[in-house]
């Protein structure tokens, strides 16, 4: 019920988990400690994707925006002015949450379906400008040559694979932390009622639709902060990595994940992202069309998980399912009247 | 003395059905109203329209000498009003502690205000109380999906209290609760601070006569009759409403 994934697994395998994901880099070669970078980066977009589809009811598919925002500030800012992480982690979430805020407009006040097909469109627009605007982003061809990030002042660079694979592992385990916190308090408390019953959080007086721009910017800077780590991972950046295929397969893996759990969400995704990366080298060509097909199996097979986002994914004016409603006390009453 | 409510003129139409038709409510700071009418009379709809749900074709709607026609639902419920709907709305997969929370947030006044997580203790102070008064201890940790007909609609008036109304709209409270919860029912709505306004749409004549110190009979959108209860109860006219209504 409490859709956490993580605290259903029993705590050992997660430690595992979590000792797999440190030791990692010295088990595996440098270009699998590459693409594990990346992979990361991806279940952090995934968390934001969890953040609005579970938790507060928007499904998106949507989020490459925020993260190609925050992937080419960071790009350009660590090209050209810091080569600091946490200077370029602030920018790039700046960014992702600027690009969601000047969205919000167009998804608040959306719903279900309607939702999916704005936040697509915002996502295709934003790579098609990627790739018009070639002066700060270098048009299709991207940015390359951004020089290797120090995490702080004072640090040496991160020159190899490992360094910048355990980097990324360190952000997204306290942004994930932090997302945790904050579900905890009264905003992820709302948000889950939000959900649940708009109309019900309406009645009580809450301000529903700034809750949901909220939510909406918050998951925009985890995104840009993912696209940070993006850029880190490969230092190289082109729109081919915030396509269309990006913002299923991570929906797909958040729906896998269980949609309104965070620890399920990072599993899902990076599953997902770990099974196209192998695909490609086993079905080259023939990665979407399985991928398509899990997706389909998905949605039926996992009803739980789709149905978490139930609350919007209902036509709004459309009567939420009810029981048992009595309808036979009116004739009691009428008799009693005539007493 | 003016009304802490007061609609003038309301009409509502689905197509070409009055679901109301120029009615007149006025509510007193702490009186307890009651609204009956057949099936269909339109007791719901002016609820909705009061609560800012429904927007009404024609009519005003002043709550506390303000012009509240404009508002919605949620910016009328920070100003007081809350209600209960027909159908009970609570949130499912929050438990019935969280349910009332959620509620009592909006209008929680914290202790030290600029002190985080000061609003969501202040209003799980409140809580436990409210749920403790209407018999939903035991299941204070049950998410609200899981519970019975009854106690859904329990919870929900808990969390309609917890949003310190100054007008109660309460639509049907009774209906699908056993006769302990009716009874429990009552003692509370009896009990409520003189402060509240209470409009309650009631079928059980019974209670609406424990409760009630005015009542308005409604019937195909217009106001039929209102008095007192003792008015109400002898009025041939009421009971000829009533014996059409159900033929
Ligand atoms: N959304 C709607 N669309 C169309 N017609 C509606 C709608 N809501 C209510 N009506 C109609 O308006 C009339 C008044 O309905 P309302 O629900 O207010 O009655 P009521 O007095 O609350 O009845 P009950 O005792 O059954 O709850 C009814 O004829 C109903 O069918
Ligand atoms: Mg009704």
């Amino acid at each position: 019920m409490r859709g956490e994934v993580i605290r259903r697994v029993p705590g050992g395998i997660a430690a595992l988990v979590l000792v797999g994901l440190v030791v990692a880099p010295w088990v595996v070669d440098d270009y699998t400690t590459a693409i594990l970078a990346r992979t990361l980066a991806l279940a952090l977009v995934g968390v934001s994707v969890a953040l609005l589809t579970g938790v507060a009811g928007m499904p998106t598919l949507g989020q490459t925006a925020p993260y190609a925002a925050g992937a080419y500030a960071c790009a350009v800012v660590g090209s050209r002015v810091s080569d600091i992480g946490v200077v370029q982690l602030v920018v790039a979430a700046a960014a992702g949450a600027l690009l969601a805020a000047l969205t919000v407009p167009l998804v608040v006040h959306a719903r279900g379906v309607i939702v999916l097909m704005i936040t697509l469109a915002i996502g295709e627009l934003v790579v098609i400008v990627l790739g018009r605007w070639r002066s700060v982003t270098g048009g299709t061809d991207g940015l390359a040559g951004i020089p290797p990030v120090r995490p702080f002042w004072g640090l040496p660079a991160l020159a190899n694979d490992q360094a910048r694979y355990l980097y990324a592992l360190v952000v997204v385990a306290m942004l994930v932390g932090a997302v945790l916190v904050l579900l905890r308090t009264r905003a992820g408390l709302v948000l889950r009622a939000g959900r649940d019953d708009e109309t019900r959080l309406r009645a009580s007086g809450h301000r529903v639709a700034l809750h949901l721009s909220g939510a909406h910017i918050a998951a925009g800077a985890i995104a840009g902060a993912a696209g940070s780590l993006l850029v880190v991972a490969q230092q190289y950046i082109s729109p081919a990595d915030f396509g269309f295929d990006t913002s299923a397969l991570l929906l797909l893996g958040v729906v896998i994940g269980g949609t309104a759990s965070v620890g399920g969400a990072l599993v899902g995704a990076a599953l997902v992202i770990a099974v196209r990366d192998w695909l490609f080298g086993v079905l080259p060509g023939h990665a979407p069309l399985v991928l398509g097909a899990l997706f389909v199996a998905t949605v039926y097979l996992l009803p739980t998980g789709v149905n978490r986002a139930r609350g919007r994914l209902r036509p709004p004016n459309a009567p939420a399912p009810q029981p048992d409603q009595p309808a036979a006390h009116d004739q009691t009453t009428v008799a009693e009247l005539h007493r | 003395m003016t009304g802490l409510l007061e609609a003038q003129e309301i009409s509502v139409r689905y197509g070409s059905l009055a679901a109301l038709d120029g009615v007149d409510l006025r509510i007193h700071d702490g009186q307890r109203h009651a609204l009956i009418g057949p099936n269909g009379a339109g007791k719901t709809t002016l609820l909705n329209v009061l609560g800012g749900s429904t927007r009404p074709h024609r009519g005003t709607v002043r709550f506390d000498g303000r012009d509240v026609g404009r508002l919605g639902p949620a910016a009328r419920a920070r100003r007081g009003i809350n209600r209960i709907h027909q159908r009970p709305a609570v949130f499912p997969t929050l438990t019935a502690t969280e349910n009332v929370v959620v509620a009592a947030l909006p209008r929680v006044i914290p202790r030290r205000r600029w002190w985080p997580g000061g609003r969501r203790r202040a209003a799980q102070r409140l809580a436990g109380p409210l749920l403790d008064q209407m018999g939903l201890t035991a299941v204070a940790a049950v998410p609200a999906g899981h519970l019975a007909h009854g106690q859904r609609r329990q919870l929900e008036i808990a969390m309609a209290l917890a949003g310190r109304p100054r007008l109660l709209l309460l639509d049907e409270p009774a209906a699908g609760l056993s006769a302990i919860e009716v009874g429990r029912l009552v003692e509370l709505l009896q009990a409520l601070p003189r402060a509240v306004a209470v409009l309650l749409v009631e079928h059980r004549l019974d209670l609406v006569y424990a409760l009630s110190d005015t009542v308005t009979v409604l019937r195909d959108g217009q106001t039929l009759a209102a008095g007192t209860p003792d008015e109400i109860r002898t009025s041939p006219l009421v009971r000829q409403a009533y014996a059409d209504g159900v033929a």
